[in-house]
């Protein structure tokens, strides 16, 4: 056989080339390349926990001020953003006839007041006259014994001795109901005062007002609010917390406050309070989470970001939680082998905010475990470890 | 004995090798089509391969989530993950959005999904870069395809979110990227309205004399506070204990939670058969032009290519070679053309595969098939020519 050509050389050079470039593709792309994956080793770290939750700013204290009767509203003396002080006068329901009932009832209360001296008057006349008929009743009883006037006329002066000594009786008597009938004047007339006093509506504070909820002439009915004040030193964050991430929670946190009105400036604060009653539908605790130094032109009802930091855990074996993965319900991770991944069971603790989580058990310090993947690994995998699945 | 089929080829190796590539480039174009077609599927299969589910579990009657809208309420799961055989529930919401982002528009599915635990059903299987989610709220992770980077911050509907992790192929059924948010701001994404339309809202109720009543005061607060609640979601992905049958607790659900449950089986003839299927026929009909036109092309090519050795072949005819030897020349030509042929077209496929926008997916068993295919139309291409070599004259090879 002679010698192959130069040309079929140069074809079979190319022919080659051809194939292993085919070769190439299918091994690197497409379902028969290995997969390519990061490692990391599980190590000691410390780990620094947050919860996050969103808030609405609140006032702590918020007075809703209003009347205890249905009334229209006569005057509203303040506004939106007005400073009072505790006693002030804020807004006054229009009296009706409250007014003339209490003229009415003064009229009444001076009248009795007279009557409990007409009555005192007829019951000194009374005394006066009973004393009169008691000494003549004697004179004539003493005058019968001596038999200088007959039996009927000392019997008579009997008589009218003991009918003054019941007018006496009468009189103090009629005094006595005077009197009570002048109190009770006298006490309704000052009921009326109260009601008339509590037709004006005063603030029990010091504080802002922060709404103006009713319009001179209006009519409200009774505990619906005229006016809301509210002490803006008891601005404060009414804070929700998913159910699911929020162990720790606890009085005295510190926290980082993100307000939406300037979402890049950190606020600091701490948690006040912790209600023990969730929020059982939207599945979140609440707290509440007081500012260090409030900031000014703090709006009610801003949205608020926060981040509370709870006590880091020192010394955890910690892995990236990206490596965390699932085969089944089993929680577990990859774990590189003699160039395939090999699933690890293990139990993961709590993760820190830089993206590690805590391997309770299953790992030692120094293994590696797959933390990205470019597809999803089966077991028995064939992986490629590179540095980065991304371009930075 | 002599290769007489590699001899003609050498011979006019430059129009032979063009003809070849010509070819190829035509069956890389019927190779990728068969891929995008895969990639739908495969679109699909990974969307109920990532969400990690065993049960779908979603409004009565509906084929929802993916290939239908399904609303539940977002309680539903309690009463499911008491059930037996239920090993882990979680609420999930999926929502399709145009997201403008550095200047372009994308379309992306939104999928809200619980966080308080890693590896919640619907979260992704595996990342790309960056970590899982980990606060409640306003912490993202995006597939690559959304054009998103780690630590970037990307403004959907009324929030910003912080991009903390990048995925790979987490795509929904018509290979939208996703992007994966804690469930509570999903439902916000999904149900709370912009302000406009709240302002306004609130305004028709206030002039429904229903709802504002002289004496009763706090009912419109109310009536407007109820109306901007997201109590929703749209679908609860169960989870269940090993060995437990999907069919029987799916069945178990419809009858008692009055809810419609599909299992996996289910959920792909949903996503696979039905939601695709006519885009699946159409590119099976684009499929079987395309293999008809490379047939004929094929057919053509080599017909051509043995007429013009009309002489030769009438000499080799009247040098006493057999039918047999002429025959298998063109045959082995016309196979040489499909090998060249089917070579080209998958290192072409595999070369401008990854540039479209869908995810094209080349599976080696597509290739063999299509390599016999390939080789089976040269072979019954050839018949035309071999047909048309016999009956060549011997005479022709004098000048008759």
């Amino acid at each position: 056989m002679k010698k192959p050509s130069s040309r079929t050389l140069a074809f079979a050079a190319i022919g080659l080339v051809f194939l292993a470039a085919f070769g190439w593709i299918m091994a690197t792309q497409g379902p028969l390349a290995p997969v390519k994956v990061t490692v990391a080793q599980a190590a000691e770290a410390k780990l620094e926990r947050t919860l996050f939750g969103i808030g609405t700013v609140e006032a702590r204290r918020s007075h809703a001020i209003g009347p205890t009767l249905a009334g229209r509203v006569a005057r509203v003396l303040v506004d939106q953003g007005d400073t009072v002080t505790a006693g002030q006068l804020l807004a006054e329901m229009d009296p009706v006839d409250l007014d003339a009932r209490q003229a009415a009832s003064s009229a009444t209360a001076s009248r009795a007041e007279q009557l409990v001296a007409s009555a005192r008057a007829t019951l000194a006349e009374t005394d006066s006259r009973a004393r009169l008929a008691q000494n003549s009743a004697e004179r004539y009883a003493d005058l019968r014994r001596k038999n200088f006037v007959s039996q009927e006329a000392a019997d008579a002066k009997a008589h009218e001795a003991a009918a003054a000594r019941a007018a006496q009786d009468a009189a103090t008597a009629a005094l006595a109901a005077a009197g009570d009938e002048a109190r009770r004047t006298r006490s309704d007339l000052s009921g009326l005062g109260k009601s008339r006093e509590h037709l004006r509506l005063v603030s029990p504070v010091d504080g802002i007002v922060a709404a103006r909820l009713a319009e001179p002439g209006s009519t409200v009915v009774a505990g619906q609010a005229v006016v809301q004040v509210i002490d803006p030193a008891t601005l404060w964050l009414r804070l929700r917390v998913d159910q699911g991430r929020s162990s720790g929670l606890a009085v005295g946190l510190p926290a980082e406050i993100a307000l939406r009105s300037r979402p890049g400036k950190k606020l600091k604060g701490r948690v006040e309070r912790v209600d023990l009653v969730g929020d059982a539908v939207t599945e979140e605790r609440i707290a509440n989470v007081v500012f260090e130094t409030p900031p000014a032109g703090l709006a009610i009802g801003e949205l608020a970001e926060v981040t509370l930091r709870l006590p880091p855990i020192e010394k955890a074996l910690a892995i990236p939680a990206a490596a965390l993965a699932r085969q089944g319900v089993q929680e577990g991770v990859w774990r590189p082998h003699e160039g395939r991944a090999r699933f690890a069971p293990v139990v993961a603790g709590a993760a820190s905010s830089d993206g590690l989580i805590e391997i309770r058990q299953g790992l030692a310090a120094g293994d590696a475990v797959v933390v990205y993947s470019g597809r999803a690994l089966a077991a028995d995998a064939r992986i490629k470890v590179v540095e980065a699945l991304t371009k930075p | 004995m002599i290769n007489l089929a590699g001899r003609d080829i050498l011979h006019g190796w430059g129009k032979f090798l063009f003809t070849g590539v010509g070819l190829g480039l035509l069956i890389g174009a019927t190779l990728t089509m068969a891929g995008v077609f895969r990639g739908m599927v495969d679109d699909g299969q990974v969307l109920i391969d990532n969400s990690g589910a065993d049960l779908w579990v979603v409004q009565q009657g509906t084929l929802g989530p993916y290939a239908e809208p399904s609303s539940i309420r977002d309680d539903v799961w309690r009463g499911i993950s008491g059930m037996p055989g239920v090993a882990e529930t979680g609420n999930a919401a999926y929502l399709t959005i145009q997201m403008a982002h550095a200047g372009r528009e994308t379309r992306v599915m939104i999928v809200g999904i619980e966080v308080d635990r890693p590896n919640r059903p619907g979260a992704p299987p595996y990342l790309a870069a960056g970590r899982p989610i980990l606060q409640g709220h306003y912490e993202a992770i995006a597939d690559e395809k959304t054009g998103l980077k780690l630590g970037e911050r990307v403004r959907i509907r009324r929030h910003d979110y912080t991009v903390v992790g990048l995925a790979r192929r987490m795509v929904s059924s018509s290979g939208d990227p996703m992007i994966f948010v804690p469930l509570k701001d999903a439902q916000e994404i999904q149900f709370l309205r912009d302000n406009d339309a709240l302002v306004n809202e609130r305004a028709r109720t206030a002039a429904n004399p229903a709802f504002n009543r002289p004496g009763v005061p706090g009912l419109l607060e109310a009536a407007q506070g109820a109306a901007t609640q997201s109590r929703n979601v749209n679908t609860v992905l169960v989870r269940l204990t090993p060995g437990a049958d999907p069919e029987a607790v799916a069945s178990e659900i419809r009858r008692w939670k009055r809810l419609t449950a599909y299992t996996r089986a289910q959920m792909e003839d949903i996503l696979i058969a039905k939601l695709i299927a006519t885009s699946a026929k159409q590119i099976g009909m684009f499929l079987v032009i395309l293999a008809i036109v490379t047939a004929a092309i094929v057919a053509f090519i080599i017909y051509t290519m043995t007429l013009a050795k009309v002489r030769e072949i009438a000499v080799l005819k009247l040098i006493g070679a057999r039918n047999r030897i002429i025959a298998g020349m063109i045959l082995q030509q016309a196979l040489g053309l499909g090998f060249i042929g089917f070579l080209v077209g998958r290192v072409s496929a595999g070369l401008w595969g990854p540039a479209f926008p869908k995810y094209v997916l080349l599976l080696p068993a597509d290739a063999i098939a299509g390599f016999v295919i390939v080789m089976a139309i040269c072979a019954l291409a050839s018949l035309f020519a071999i047909r048309a070599a016999l009956a060549i004259d011997p005479a022709e090879a004098i000048g008759g």
